[in-house]
């Protein structure tokens, strides 16, 4: 049973770690604003689910499973507002999806 | 066994968010537009929990959870100030541009 | 493995200071500064320092970016070509650098047990805190009891410079004299559906979690500096979402001054408090019959001061910000 619950928390754990990775490269390749915005979701949702579970199954029945939870179930709440909201500040200066980019100048 | 596998876990998992979190640097600083930076600033925020969560448990602390709770909770305000400030910004343009007509 | 973690956000740290330190646009320097500032708790958590990385998550994610933005919304957001000469200026950061580096000579390698800083005082303050106090966490005992001069001297700063920045802010011209704001200042995110629906339901968490790092300061990472801040959170979110006017409405400026003195003087009275029971000023044995209780209760009553001031101050100076804006 605990060899199964290890089994699982390694799958959960890679795959989050995998996820993270992908939305970093994401962000960092995405061609405009909202395009990175997906990506750095991903890192958001799914690399935040799996890593924060997979510690969860190592933590076993406890206060910090349950602390796990909470934190897993606020992220869950602020990332994609905290992203909606900077959608919407872009939308509010005039930033359009696929528009060319302005530079804002600074070096 | 168990535990040495867990604890090479918990170490790639943290090279990953490190990583993660060096490529949201970069994107902070390339910018281009400031909305970039903003998406780099907040991504960052969620990359430091999901890092702090990991370490916690490398380290064997789990009381290090408040702060890792601390940053879930309230690492979205700038977010929003952001959102206010570019409100403002934009209101404030429309009200001096119909004073001038 | 650990050291190379910490030299990995070290260097990123390093490098997002140079790029503060070369943006021209202000607002690119304020996100900065957040990443700047979430590297810094990181790397305080990485040494083991739960209590200062908690201090630096509650005021830099939550605070200190809408501070750094209500500050550029009354001013330019490009900052001005400088006048001074670079030349000098480079010498003389470069000798102060220099002078830093050599004095790094001296010091004792990172963990070494025989550093004078975990051989002088530490032993006696790791040894007596469970005699005196009976309480887990040690950098609480330090703070509130062992060193509560120190603290008190702390409070006070921050008092100061509340009033200090309220002075500076109120009054002049731009400030707020009466006149009724323009119909955009008051909406606040009303309008943002989703982020005030969201943020509405986060609010009675934040202000819960700011209750229990006040309160469990003596158990866990925590107490009244981090949890001020982190109810000031809750309260400038509010301030966002519905609009600065109905925040004031929740906490009336007198009520933030209030605060602000208030906590100051909780926390200096209950020092008074030790010398007319008989001990020392700030000696909180004497404060019940047995002294462990009052140790622990000294710290509970200077912990609640320490988390009224610093709300106060957080709170008045982000509504004075918003009074220029006007």
């Amino acid at each position: 049973m605990a060899m199964l619950l290890d089994i699982a928390s390694w799958i959960l754990l890679t795959l989050g770690g995998f996820a993270v990775l992908v939305g970093g490269i994401g962000t960092l390749r995405m061609p405009d604003l909202y395009t990175r915005m997906h990506a750095a979701s991903v890192t958001d949702s799914v690399g935040a689910i799996l890593v924060i579970s997979g510690i969860m199954l190592q933590a076993g029945l406890s206060l910090a499973t349950i602390k796990l939870g909470l934190i897993l179930l606020f992220l869950l709440l602020t990332s994609p507002t905290a992203s909606n909201a900077l959608a919407a500040a872009a939308l509010v200066a005039g930033t359009r999806p696929g528009a060319r980019q302005r530079d804002d100048g600074s070096a | 066994m168990a535990e040495q596998r867990a604890e090479f876990m918990y170490y790639a998992v943290t090279l990953a968010t490190l990583v993660t979190m060096g490529l949201a640097v970069v994107r902070a600083i390339l910018g281009p537009t400031l909305y970039d930076r903003v998406l780099a600033m907040n991504m960052f925020g969620t990359k430091t929990v999901l890092l702090l969560a990991v370490v916690a448990f490398l380290f064997g602390r789990p009381d290090f959870l408040d702060l890792v709770l601390t940053y879930a909770l309230i690492n979205f305000i700038g977010v929003f100030a952001v959102l206010e400030f570019f409100r403002i910004r934009a209101a404030r343009r429309q009200d001096s541009g119909e004073a001038g007509r | 493995m650990t050291v190379l973690f910490g030299i990995f956000l070290l260097t990123l740290l390093l490098i997002t200071a140079v790029a503060i330190v070369r943006a021209r646009n202000l607002f690119v320097a304020v996100m900065l500064m957040g990443i700047a500032s979430l590297l810094i708790a990181a790397s305080f958590l990485l040494l083991d320092a739960a209590d200062v990385a908690l201090t630096e998550a509650a005021v830099g994610a939550g605070v200190s970016t809408v501070l750094f933005l209500s500050a550029l919304s009354i001013t330019s957001e490009r900052e001005r070509a400088s006048s001074s000469r670079p030349l000098i200026s480079l010498a003389v950061v470069t000798a102060a650098a220099l002078i830093v580096i050599y004095s790094t000579f001296d010091k004792p390698r990172f963990g070494d047990p025989e550093a004078p800083v975990h051989s002088h005082v530490s032993p006696w303050y790791i040894e007596k805190t469970e005699e005196y106090m009976e309480i887990p966490n040690m950098v609480t005992a330090v703070l509130g009891s062992f060193r509560g001069y120190d603290t008190l001297g702390e409070v006070f700063v921050v008092l100061v410079a509340g009033i200090g920045v309220l002075f500076l802010l109120s009054g002049g011209p731009g400030f707020d004299s009466g006149k009724s704001p323009p119909p955009w200042a008051k909406a606040g995110l009303r309008h943002y559906l989703i982020p005030r629906v969201a943020g509405r339901l986060l609010i009675p968490f934040i202000l819960l979690l700011g209750l229990y790092i006040q309160f469990h300061g003596e158990y866990g990472p925590g107490g009244g500096f981090q949890a001020g801040a982190i109810i000031a959170a809750a309260v400038i979110l509010y301030a966002l979402l519905e609009g600065e006017q109905n925040a004031l409405k929740v906490l009336p400026r007198p009520v933030l001054i209030g605060l602000m003195a208030g906590g100051a003087i909780l926390y200096g009275a209950v020092g008074v408090l030790g010398i007319l029971m008989g001990g020392n000023f700030l000696d909180y044995s004497v404060l019940a019959a047995d002294s462990v209780k009052g140790q622990q209760r000294g710290i509970l009553l200077i912990e609640a001061g320490v988390g009224m001031t610093v709300t106060g101050v957080l709170l008045s100076i982000f509504h004075s910000f918003a009074a220029r804006r006007r």
